[in-house]
């Protein structure tokens, strides 16, 4: 169920953003990173009251290069798998220091940042294990679609037919081979009160459903395209170009989950084609018609079956009913 | 203020490493990094912000009468102002050495 003051949200309006910076200038990101603006993005929307467990990746190494830091928030660097379990411990924490009057009793958004390796690999039982507890926290997903960090391995979240250094084309291979996991749907089948899906290029889109997930008692989870020019080879200047792009051709659509309702917020009926998207990017360029042919088709299907998702309407009470 | 060329002995070190000086990566000018810098054309400019939003540098700020002003000691060059002002206000420039 929505509180009322989640439903009294009616969104920020595009000339009255916030202007409180709390990822500050001086961080590290490479020129152009997509990452670095979409969790700026994410802090505009939350505030000043918030605290950041952010697993190792890009966002955590470039905002703290001893003995700076470019938060302006409380944030703590954890480990690459536990960032759901170290959110969940101050979120219990925070708890219990307010029951107990240790502190002053206030609404304090408890936020866990990690990248897609972070998520989709090492850290998803760590992310099962906190929804599936119901902790009251965000979890965000920064997702570059590989391991950025440590210089562009594949992920899970690695789309089909992507190079990267552990996946690279050749005689033998087209590049990944296998498809990207749906880690937002696997924790909307937790049966939470709020999945979305988020891509800095739709900036008020992201800002009110970050706002929103704060707003919503219990787990949320957030799933971020970010797109990254250093990864999938593109000029700098394009971040915001792909981001618009991976949504107007479907192969990112932009939809929410509220307690177990889809609703598609970015129109996905009538799309481009996806080699729109794919020829931009320096991961994809080896790629020929007929490979480009099968992404288009799985595309089509993927984005079928979320049209499908929403007319069904809440599939958590389905599901339930099931047992 | 914590210095960038402070070497630091464990002594001086906080309980866990804590920094707790916040937004102290401040003090590194990421300006230098930059090949091209953005020219904002004033007259151009229609203020609608995109510049100051998409920026993944957060720098640019609004100078009060509705404009977007770039702080060139942080700004990386990355282009994506220029790319996404919905006037073509904003022009990359090589920079000089
Ligand atoms: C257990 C463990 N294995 C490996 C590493 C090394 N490591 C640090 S970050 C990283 C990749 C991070 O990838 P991702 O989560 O996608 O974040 P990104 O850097 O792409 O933002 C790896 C392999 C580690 N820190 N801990
Ligand atoms: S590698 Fe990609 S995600 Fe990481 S800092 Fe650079 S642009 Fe950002
Ligand atoms: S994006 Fe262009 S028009 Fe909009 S405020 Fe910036 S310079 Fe002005
Ligand atoms: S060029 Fe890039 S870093 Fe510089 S102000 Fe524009 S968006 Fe920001
Ligand atoms: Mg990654």
């Amino acid at each position: 169920m929505l509180p009322a003051e989640a439903k009294e949200f009616t969104g920020f309006k595009a000339r009255e953003l916030p202007e409180g910076e709390y990822l500050v200038p001086g961080h590290r990101a490479c020129q152009g990173c997509g990452a670095a603006l979409a969790i700026r993005m994410v802090t505009k929307a939350l505030g000043n009251r918030i605290i950041i467990a952010n697993a190792t990746g890009c966002i955590e190494i470039i905002s703290s290069a001893f003995p700076q830091t470019a938060w302006a928030v409380p944030w703590i660097h954890v480990a690459f798998e536990n960032a759901a379990a170290v959110a969940s411990g101050i979120e219990a924490a925070l708890k219990v220091l307010m029951r107990k009057g240790k502190i002053k009793k206030e609404k304090i958004t408890v936020l866990a940042v990690a990248g897609d390796g972070g998520t989709a690999d090492i850290g998803l039982q760590a992310l099962s294990g906190a929804l599936e507890r119901g902790h009251d926290f965000i979890y965000i997903c920064l997702d570059n679609e590989a391991y950025m960090n440590t210089g562009i391995q594949r992920s899970s979240s690695t789309p089909y037919g992507a190079r990267t250094t552990t996946s690279p084309p050749g005689k033998k291979g087209i590049g990944q081979v296998t498809w990207k996991k749906n880690v937002a749907m696997i924790a909307a089948a937790h049966s939470i009160p709020y999945v979305a899906t988020v891509c800095p290029t739709y900036y008020l889109d992201l800002m009110n459903k970050v706002k929103k997930a704060s707003l919503i008692t219990g787990p949320a989870y957030i799933h971020c395209l970010s797109p990254c020019p250093t990864g999938w080879r593109y000029g700098t200047n394009l971040t915001i170009k792909i981001g618009r792009l991976a949504v107007e051709t479907g192969v990112f659509p932009l939809y929410e989950i509220v307690d177990g309702r889809v609703k598609i917020t970015h129109p996905i009926r009538r799309l481009k084609p996806v080699k729109d998207y794919l020829q931009l990017q320096g991961r994809f360029r080896h790629l020929g018609d007929e490979h480009i042919h099968e992404i288009q088709e799985r595309v089509n299907k993927e984005v079928a079956k979320l049209i499908a998702l929403e007319k069904f309407g809440s599939f958590y009470k389905t599901a339930l009913s099931y047992f | 203020m914590v210095k960038i060329d402070a070497i630091m002995g464990w002594k001086k070190l906080n309980l866990g490493a804590a920094i707790t000086e916040p937004g102290s990566a401040s003090l590194f000018k990421t300006g230098s990094w930059r090949t091209q810098r953005p020219i904002l054309d004033k007259e151009a400019c229609i203020r609608c912000g995109r510049c100051w939003i998409y920026c993944p540098e957060a720098a640019y700020s609004p100078n009060g009468d509705g404009y977007f002003i770039c702080n060139l000691d942080y700004c990386k060059g990355c282009g994506i102002c220029a790319e996404e002002c919905p006037v073509g206000a904003i022009t990359m420039v090589l920079e000089e050495i």
